[in-house]
């Protein structure tokens, strides 16, 4: 699974057009024209059902779906805020919000920080074992984070820390690790070697090399494998399910997984929760366009 | 509120410190030995608290899994080896191999899905101008930034059901009332696994964007030259595309396929938030959280873990060639 590290072409970036070849929108379909349509109106409905649905107070939402707003155009004026407001204050998600955060944002930093160290150590020092080591990297990208939860909850109520954010990120940074170790050191090997050679004969120490030289070349890398970790770590339930549960300490997609499974009150709430998670990701993907379609491509193989 | 964020931010600021003072310490620690013997140790002490955490996480748990997995009531008092009884056990019971079925038919549809819509999104999107190009691409890519449990919300509400009567608030039984017929509660009909089907279709929505960009980007590596000399030997658009657009990126669709195989063996969110596997929707990782949890069998739940380890090898192998084959082409 070489290929995702390496993905090319962002969303829609094009190469230029070869000299001479033939203009490739000449035979645009209807066939394809039409296909794509449906495929993006299937794309997109269910999230606009979604945004719209949550803008509607439980009254109108007992009457029927998000499509009332065109054919009860009345509807629109009483769309509300409700729904949020209840969401944040009354199920406790603002108190979800900063949990996610508190959790990915370490759980993030951390495992780069480490995986930045080993990078490097890989790439630029000369050890015994080295190319065993990094295989052992590469043979655990895949492994399921399955395979570590009952032992290490156990290891955790032993050590007293279970039910903590530290037991998050710590079981964070075992999982993302290799992956960041894995695109790093792919990165780092391409860099100009000559450059990091003449800093060492002007009496770089290692630590200067990497931290003034390597790291500030790596940023594209480090940016796309960031972005990917945090928003792996943001979207996560199970991980959060298992060491957290629902509680105080709960994030948002451990609270919205609990009121998913109730039926009844408070249903209308449910849609504004959604989109109320929504909205980190949704941010991060429009302002980082690049680094982020790199960073998830990079990190589809992960375990 | 406020006391909320400041103990978050300090416990992330603790956090955070700490990682960084531990480095420090281990560039300092190396500096102070003699400078022969810092030269040759310096590489581990970089390395030593990645290892540190593969270690902890992965390979000691790996080991505890299998040999919980021939333990029963792990974690009590009572803990005694049971043999092979934890994989009879689960292999024997009925529920347990609709379980593994319907995570085999995750696996042979999502991927293929995946795969196939990704491609045609690729190949289709290719020709339009670059403006309408992109916009479709950021549309099918967009639910990749979305974690599966709002995919939840966003699904939920398409499959939502009201009792007959009442007005429907999902939009598939909205139509279907529409047309004339009764509202159906989509995600409990089991026969031939409708509702596991209607799970499926979140994950192609969620996972086809990452299909696209891979094949897209090989797609557009495909050289001109070889359409045009297709092209003029009579080839038609369709011929084309079997026959010289897929033979050059097969590499490029295995590894998609393998890469979402992956994700879909563990597939969790999905089938907790819409179903908790029943309606004989369950899957591995939902057996799995059921017995560690619910169940409070650890010997099971390890079990399982095993069982879905020894399906994984034959990737891992798969990674290691591949790894190995492209650093030989560095």
């Amino acid at each position: 699974m070489s290929a995702p590290v390496h993905p090319p072409v962002g969303v829609g970036k094009r190469e230029a057009k070869m000299k001479g070849g033939e203009d490739r929108h000449a035979k645009t379909g209807w066939f394809s024209r039409i296909t794509l349509a449906i495929l993006v109106f299937l794309w997109v409905v269910p999230v606009i059902g979604l945004l719209l649905t949550s803008f509607r107070s439980r009254d109108d939402q007992a009457e029927g779906g998000w499509w009332r707003l065109f054919t009860d155009p009345a509807s629109i004026t009483r769309l509300t805020f409700d729904n949020y407001v209840n969401a944040i204050q009354g199920r406790n998600l603002g108190d979800a919000f900063i949990n996610s955060l508190a959790i990915a944002l370490p759980a993030t930093f951390i495992p780069l920080l480490i995986a930045a160290f080993a990078a490097y150590a890989f790439t630029f020092m000369e050890f015994p074992g080295r190319d065993v080591l990094f295989i052992v990297v590469v043979t655990m990208l895949i492994i399921p984070n399955f395979v570590a939860f009952v032992p290490v909850l156990k290891i955790y109520r032993d050590i007293g820390i279970g039910g903590t954010f530290p037991a998050v990120w710590l079981f964070h940074v075992g999982f993302g690790m290799s992956l960041a170790i894995y695109v790093l050191r792919n990165f780092m090997s391409s860099l100009p070697r000559t450059v990091i050679e003449s800093a060492k004969i002007d009496g770089a120490s290692q630590f200067q090399t990497f931290w003034r030289l390597v790291l500030p070349m790596s940023v594209p890398a480090i940016a796309s494998i960031a972005i990917f970790q945090f928003l792996w770590v943001w979207n996560d339930l199970l991980v959060a399910l298992v060491f957290l549960g629902p509680g105080e300490r709960a994030p948002l997609t451990v609270s919205i997984s609990q009121m998913l499974g109730q039926q009844g009150q408070g249903q209308e709430l449910v849609t504004a929760a959604g989109f109320f998670s929504m909205i980190v990701p949704i941010m991060v993907f429009l302002l980082l366009q690049r680094f982020f379609v790199r960073g998830l491509t990079a990190g589809a193989v992960k375990g | 509120m406020l006391l909320k964020v400041t103990t978050a931010l300090i416990t992330v600021l603790a956090g955070i410190g700490v990682a960084v003072l531990l480095f420090w310490l281990l560039n300092k620690l190396a500096e102070a030995l003699p400078s022969r013997w810092e030269e040759r140790l310096k590489p581990f002490f970089y390395i030593l608290p990645a290892y540190a955490a593969i270690t902890m996480f992965l390979v000691y748990p790996a080991i505890q899994t299998v040999i919980y997995s021939f333990k029963t009531r792990v974690g009590f008092p009572a803990e005694s080896w049971t043999g092979l009884d934890n994989y009879r056990d689960l292999l024997g019971s009925p529920a347990f191999r609709d379980t593994l079925f319907n995570t085999l038919l995750w696996i042979i549809i999502v991927p293929t899905a995946t795969v196939m819509v990704g491609l045609a999104v690729a190949v289709m999107a290719d020709r339009l101008r670059e403006k309408a190009e992109r916009a479709v691409k950021t549309i099918i890519f967009m639910p990749m930034a979305i974690s599966l449990v709002g995919a939840g919300t966003v699904w939920g509400l398409v499959y939502d059901f009201r009792p007959l009567g009442t007005p429907q608030v999902g939009i598939q039984n909205a139509i279907v009332v529409a047309l004339g017929g009764d509202p159906v509660p989509w995600v409990q009909e089991s026969a031939f696994r409708f509702n596991s089907m209607l799970l499926m279709v979140m994950l192609l929505w969620a996972q086809a964007g990452f299909a696209m960009v891979l094949l897209s980007a090989a797609v557009k590596g495909v050289p001109v030259d070889t359409l045009e000399a297709a092209r003029i030997d009579g080839a038609n658009e369709a011929q084309i595309f079997t026959k010289v657009i897929v033979p050059q990126i097969w590499s490029t669709i295995v590894t998609v396929f393998v890469t979402v195989l992956i994700a879909v063996m563990k597939i969790f969110d999905i089938v907790y938030v819409m179903t908790n596997g029943n309606f004989n929707t369950n899957v591995v990782a939902n057996e799995f959280y059921a017995q560690f949890f619910t169940n409070n069998n650890q010997g099971a739940a390890s079990a399982i873990v095993v069982m879905l380890m020894i399906a994984i090898i034959p990737v891992m192998a798969y990674q290691v060639r591949n790894f190995r084959r492209e650093e030989a082409n560095r």
